[in-house]
């Protein structure tokens, strides 16, 4: 056992994070390069919040000047930056945020850099658009999208916040889910689990052995009383498991004369008799990825996720028995410490030998494809065999494709791009434009629904409201903006949590939002 | 044209919705005259301030973004709302913002409302700075670890948003009293406790005047309440004595769960276990660090001795899993927490003060949660008023008890009962016309010379039927009346 007594000053400056997604997340945030195009508020909110947690580098793109606007809302431009670089500017101070990320500025407009070296682009663990204008947006969409690279579009409206995800396929095997079910295979008990509920003599235990049995052996062990007069069939409906749940009530021990003990560990039996039988299966979300053509046909250039998958799904056809490789957690219960440790250990030692094998069809597939078999450790085997029912894989469509949904606020949006491409510039910006606009909005409104074939009816009201907002981009949304994408971002690099598929709208209106896949 | 109706209309469907929103004409009055306000001090000055170290010379456009939301009409307006370029200037120089705690939501706080246009906020903070919150506390830097929060935090905004005057008060909130509280318009909490919200609420619950039992709507200060725990977050909006409060849905905030004291002492089975057993049973047997040093979860000495002895424990029952991260989570009870959760809390949370303020928008009601463990998700629902709430309903509390009950049973029931969740309940009575201490716990002399009453029977104690007992606990800066009903 290792004494680790003294931590770094990084592990603990990033310990509340940390205790989120481990050492190995961080690792993969302290490896990763994001590029940023454009410094304003929401650009910069989302950075500080990437910064602060340690990512590796980040590099802002971004060929406009500081503005007297820009520093009002913006809490990395000060006053004496007006006239300078934006990317520069906020570079600076969002470089001091913390000493371990490497900060740096490409004064130039995206728009440049794709006419003249599109490429630059592919060296990004992801690239962050944001307030682009649709043109730009699209373009480097196609560039990324072949390029196989996330791409993340922000955009603040006045009281709307937005966000697109394109990204051709991320897979997760960590998606750490909420109240996941456990995995104590009481349907199909393997082996060396039946071996040891056998080894226990419940029946014939002294009171202080029999209160403190782990309620899985008990569950398990009326299992087979009741197995033995009902056909070995599962209690399936709710009549059956109230009567199994009866026949557990009755072997609580009593006392001389006759009440009931206070057996907790049988009321937990009780209590989970519930999902405890549910049937051991392959959850759909894993059968889909097993199915996946990506999974099917493994070739020398694979990511290991589909290598492994693969591994996994040989597992299930052969020496599962059709189930995923145990996942070897118990949850805690009332049991002496002895009893506890031993039964968590078979779970544990069955997980290892599964995993075991996992490995085993994992080497062979390597070989089959002429890769080293160190091309997956035995960590990465290991954890994706831990989280094979929570394994997540998520594809975005590009963004040439049709909007297919009537959310007025994504319409809007849509709206305003075609003002600016028609009139190269945003409605209402100043207040004389205001009242104009809105006609003129309105015939791009108009013009987007009939382009889509889309019969919907959008209320004056949102037109007037957006022609309001005159591009502007409070702080207030920006920063629940940088909060949100940045988190994103994160999801991406470190592959873990599931990140949202693939629209996002927040409306501070109304403090609401809807995610959408379009 | 203001559609603000059907916009109204379309969020919200509830009456007292609409009277609240109706109902605050302090704010109108402040929205438009920048005058004198019903709940200053006698014989105070207006308070027209100048903008601390700023003075009006801001650059071109600095305020843009703001202004198209406090110059422009809108269809989706608070109904009260009109366009006025005087709005800005009450921003700027007469609206005074409390926000209580400098930590990771009180950083993002103090930001977003600098750049909204507030220019007087009060920062209200009692810890110093630790390395730990350096991964999203963004106003501290290494070289301020162990200095204020409040202070550098302070320092931090003025220095980088110019004619911005934030005061720090490096404090706890209990040190703070009334006419402190009084001062602001809105308050705005980014806490880490319950108990320090419940507090901070009945505070506020505390300054409304009844008249003829009718509330007088000038003395509501709106209270703004963001928390956030790993990925999850939550910011709603109180209007005290109109919305439900704190204390309303303290079901939201369910009580800690300990490990029983038998799997601790005999029967560990998690390296947690193995952890609490040395914090709560070796550590007060053997003192490592000499007679009377309390277990310190910050200093890492100590954290390093329960490492070791706790690595022992887990030996010897063949425990794996425990770590120094894992047993420094235990000790200090630690949260998880990231940069981009408080972002989006304090965000929403400021959004919420920038429309009460200004009237520009219909407020949150009153209650939205954000996860985004899985995607982005948010559900934004109206917390409803607890009828007989313990803070803010101003009806006595029902306590129902066999007049053979032990106080013990009285003391229990305050501490557990998941609505009223005390921590250290001191019950006082009116017996024979004289103030009587039943039971109090927080000064030991008192302590030692009440507690046989606990054994005594609510009869023996001369309590009768209908008896009033006055409760005071940390929970809240007020006593809480209870009225006793006997049982048979």
């Amino acid at each position: 056992k290792t004494m680790t007594d003294h931590k770094t000053s990084k592990e603990q400056k990033y310990d509340r994070q940390l205790r989120l997604w481990g050492d190995h997340g961080q690792e993969a945030l302290e490896n990763a390069h994001v590029c940023l195009i454009n410094a304003t508020a929401t650009g910069t909110e989302i950075l500080k919040n990437l910064v602060l947690p340690g990512i590796g580098s980040f590099t802002i793109v971004d060929g406009h000047k500081v503005s007297g606007e820009d520093v009002g809302n913006n809490f990395f431009l000060t006053s004496s930056s007006i006239g300078k670089n934006r990317a520069q500017a906020a570079t600076e101070l969002l470089q001091e945020l913390n000493g371990d990320v490497s900060g740096n500025f490409v004064e130039e407009s995206p728009d440049k850099l794709l006419d003249n070296s599109p490429e630059f682009f592919h060296r990004f663990s992801l690239v962050i658009g944001v307030q682009l204008p649709e043109s730009t947006y699209l373009r480097l969409g196609s560039v990324l999208w072949e390029a196989g690279a996330p791409f993340l579009i922000c955009r603040t409206y006045g009281l709307i916040g937005y966000m697109r995800l394109i990204v051709k396929e991320h897979t997760v095997v960590e998606s750490h889910p909420d109240n996941a079910l456990e995995d104590l295979r009481l349907d199909q008990p393997f082996t060396e689990l039946k071996n040891h509920v056998e080894s226990c003599d419940l029946d014939n235990m002294e009171k202080k052995d029999h209160s403190h049995t782990p309620w899985i052996i008990v569950v398990a062990k009326y299992l087979e009383k009741w197995y033995s007069e009902h056909n070995s069939q599962l209690p399936k409906n709710y009549k059956e498991k109230e009567a199994f749940r009866q026949l557990i009530r009755a072997g609580i021990l009593t006392n001389e004369n006759g009440t009931p003990e206070d057996e907790e560990n049988f009321e937990e039996a009780i209590k989970n008799v519930n999902t405890a039988l549910n049937p051991t299966k392959v959850p759909s979300g894993t059968e889909g990825i097993f199915n996946a053509e990506q999974c099917e046909n493994i070739t020398s250039q694979s990511p290991s996720f589909w290598v492994i998958a693969h591994g996994v799904r040989d597992f299930v056809r052969n020496e599962g028995n059709g189930n995923l490789p145990v996942r070897g957690t118990i949850p805690d219960m009332i049991a002496d410490s002895d009893k506890f440790i031993k039964l968590q250990n078979v779970y544990r030692d069955k997980a290892m030998k599964d995993a075991a094998v996992v490995s085993k069809h994992v080497e062979a597939l390597l070989q089959s494809v002429g890769k080293p078999p160190e091309s997956t450790s035995e960590q990465e085997i290991k954890l994706f065999c831990k989280n094979a029912a929570f394994l997540r894989v998520v594809r975005c469509r590009s963004l040439f494709s049709i909007c297919d949904s009537e959310m007025v606020l994504y319409l809007m949006l849509r709206s305003i791009d075609r003002f600016y491409q028609q009139h190269s510039r945003y409605p209402g910006v100043y207040n004389y434009q205001v009242e104009e606009d809105i006609n003129k909005l309105k015939l791009c409104v108009n013009s987007l629904l009939q382009e889509y074939s889309l019969n919907v009816n959008v209320k004056d009201d949102y037109i007037h409201e957006f022609c309001r907002y005159g591009a502007a981009e409070p702080h207030t949304v920006a920063a629940f903006l940088g909060g949100s994408a940045a988190q994103e971002a994160i999801k991406i690099i470190t592959h873990q949590f599931v990140p949202f598929n693939n629209t996002f709208l927040y409306n501070a209106m109304s403090q609401t939002s809807a995610t959408f896949q379009l | 044209m203001k559609n603000s109706r059907e916009f109204q209309n379309f969020y919200f469907e509830n009456d007292v919705v609409r009277q609240v929103v109706i109902a605050l004409p302090r704010h109108k009055v402040a929205h438009f005259t920048l005058n004198v306000y019903d709940n200053m001090a006698e014989g105070e000055e207006p308070m027209v301030v100048d903008g601390g170290n700023g003075d009006r010379s801001d650059w071109q456009g600095q305020w843009d973004h703001v202004k198209k939301f406090l110059e422009r009409a809108g269809p989706f307006t608070h109904p009260d709302f009109e366009p006025s370029t005087e709005s800005l200037q009450f921003l700027m120089d007469t609206c005074k913002i409390l926000v209580i705690g400098a930590g990771g939501l009180g950083c993002e706080l103090l930001k977003d409302l600098a750049l909204s246009g507030f220019r007087h906020i009060h920062v209200v903070d009692m810890d110093t700075i630790d390395i730990s919150n350096l991964n999203r506390q963004f106003l501290f830097r290494p070289k301020d670890v162990g200095r204020p929060k409040a202070e550098v935090a302070a320092d931090f905004v003025n220095d980088r948003v110019l004619g911005c005057n934030v005061v720090p008060h490096f404090k706890k909130i209990q040190d703070l009293d009334e006419s402190f509280y009084r001062q602001f318009h809105i308050v705005v909490c980014g806490l880490d406790s319950v108990v320090a919200r419940r507090w901070m609420n009945g505070m506020l619950l505390s300054l409304l005047i009844y008249e003829d039992g009718v509330l007088d709507p000038s003395s509501i200060i709106p209270l703004i309440d963001g928390g956030t725990e790993g990925f999850k977050g939550n910011a709603r909006v109180i209007l005290p004595g109109m919305t439900a409060c704190i204390d309303c849905t303290l079901e939201l905030y369910p009580p800690q769960i300990n490990f029983p004291m038998c799997t601790i002492a005999s029967m560990p089975r998690l390296p947690e276990h193995c952890v609490e057993y040395v914090r709560i049973l070796l550590w007060p047997k053997e003192k490592p660090f000499g007679d009377g040093e309390a277990l310190d979860g910050d200093d890492p000495k100590h954290i390093q001795w329960v490492y070791q002895k706790s690595l022992d424990r887990a030996a010897e029952f063949s425990i794996t899993g425990v770590t120094y991260r894992l047993t420094q989570g235990v000790v200090k009870r630690i949260i998880p927490a990231v940069a981009s959760t408080n972002a989006v809390i304090a965000a929403a949370c400021a959004t919420e003060v920038f429309k009460i303020a200004t009237s520009a928008y219909v407020p949150l009601n009153n209650y939205m949660v954000f996860n985004d463990v899985d995607g982005l998700y948010t559900y934004t629902f109206e917390a409803e008023r607890k009828e007989n709430c313990s803070a803010c309903s101003q009806v006595p509390q029902d306590l129902q008890f066999l007049p053979s009950a032990k106080l013990q049973e009285v003391l229990d029931y305050l501490t557990e009962n998941a609505s009223l969740q005390m921590k250290s309940p001191a019950i006082t009575t009116t017996l024979d016309g004289k103030n009587k201490t039943l039971y109090l716990q927080t000064v030991a002399s008192i302590e030692e010379r009440t507690r046989p009453n606990l054994s005594k029977t609510l009869k023996e104690l001369g309590l009768v039927d209908g008896q009033e007992l006055a409760v005071a606990d940390v929970t809240t800066p007020q006593t809480v009346l209870f009225k006793l009903n006997f049982i048979s």
